[in-house]
């Protein structure tokens, strides 16, 4: 089973977390600046990167706490967990 | 009429099922009406109504009349008795005083069911994936978790046999009893 480090529970099992998408996306502080084409980028375009991923996640079935993760999208590997609004130490090309 | 019947269900959740149904030396106990409560506050402090709120996280504190659980950073799940059950919110309202907080009685749901024997935590395992081993999971420790399809609070309590309280929502209460069950036959 694949664990994932809860950065308050330590090491869980994979089933109790929940997996939110792409971390570290800022909202547009001005949102009716933006034209119709970035702000659907903001919505809706995401990356997908075939490597390292930060991603964010929820122990739902936990302490029901959001974190970041660094997750390897090939092997599945998690590089770290930090807590939500920090940055990761690996340095890496979120975007990449 | 109906005050009585809410009263009955709530002593008897479960019905008055057999302790060892399974026959495999592992207890299955629902527990009877007891005063729950969930509290939610960010800074805490160091206690409120005699309970400490300074304790590490996936910690339980208290005895089992009177026990609370850290389940989160600003997370509590508190235990009592059913008598306590309308001076319990007051009693932690007015020590966390003007600090912003949510205490919500959740005594009509929640059901907790005593998992006991020394073969209990193979029992559990058959549906918590969590390392329940001595050292990973030793007595005082307490944590939401799953067991099969249903979500629960496990809490281990001291004593000289594994003894596993399993808190879990009413409306699975069945599904989760009867899992035990079947884990227990298995298991014993």
């Amino acid at each position: 089973m694949l664990l994932i480090a809860c950065p308050h529970c330590g090491n869980r099992p994979e089933t109790e977390f929940r997996c939110g998408g792409q971390a570290h996306i800022a909202r547009p502080a001005d949102p009716a600046a933006l034209s119709d084409e970035q702000w659907a980028e903001h919505l809706f375009v995401r990356a997908n990167p075939r490597g390292v991923h930060a991603e964010r996640w929820c122990h739902a079935h936990g302490c029901g706490r959001w974190f970041n993760a660094l997750r390897d999208t090939v092997s599945d590997r998690f590089l770290e967990t930090y807590p939500a609004g920090a940055q990761p130490s690996h340095s890496t090309d979120v975007r990449a | 009429m109906l005050e009585a019947l809410y009263r009955t269900a709530r002593a008897l959740p479960l019905g008055r099922p057999a302790a060892d149904p399974a026959g495999s030396g592992i207890l299955i106990r629902p527990a009877g009406a007891e005063a729950h409560v969930s509290l939610r506050v960010r800074d805490p402090g160091p206690s409120a109504a005699g309970l400490p709120l300074d304790r590490p996280i996936n910690t339980v504190s208290g005895d089992a009349r009177r026990w609370i659980a850290r389940l989160g950073p600003d997370e509590w799940l508190i235990g009592s008795d059913e008598a306590e059950a309308d001076a319990l919110p007051a009693a932690l309202a007015a020590d966390l005083g003007e600090r912003p907080h949510a205490i919500v009685d959740i005594s009509h749901r929640n059901v907790g069911i005593d998992v006991s024997g020394a073969r209990a935590a193979v029992a559990l395992n058959a549906g918590c994936p969590l390392d329940l081993g001595e050292a990973a999971f030793p007595a005082g420790t307490a944590t939401r978790t799953l067991l099969g399809k249903a979500e629960i609070v496990l809490i281990r309590r001291p004593g000289p046999v594994p003894l596993y309280r399993v808190e879990c929502w009413r409306s699975f209460s069945t599904y989760v009893h009867g899992f035990l069950t079947e884990a227990a036959r298995s298991a014993g």
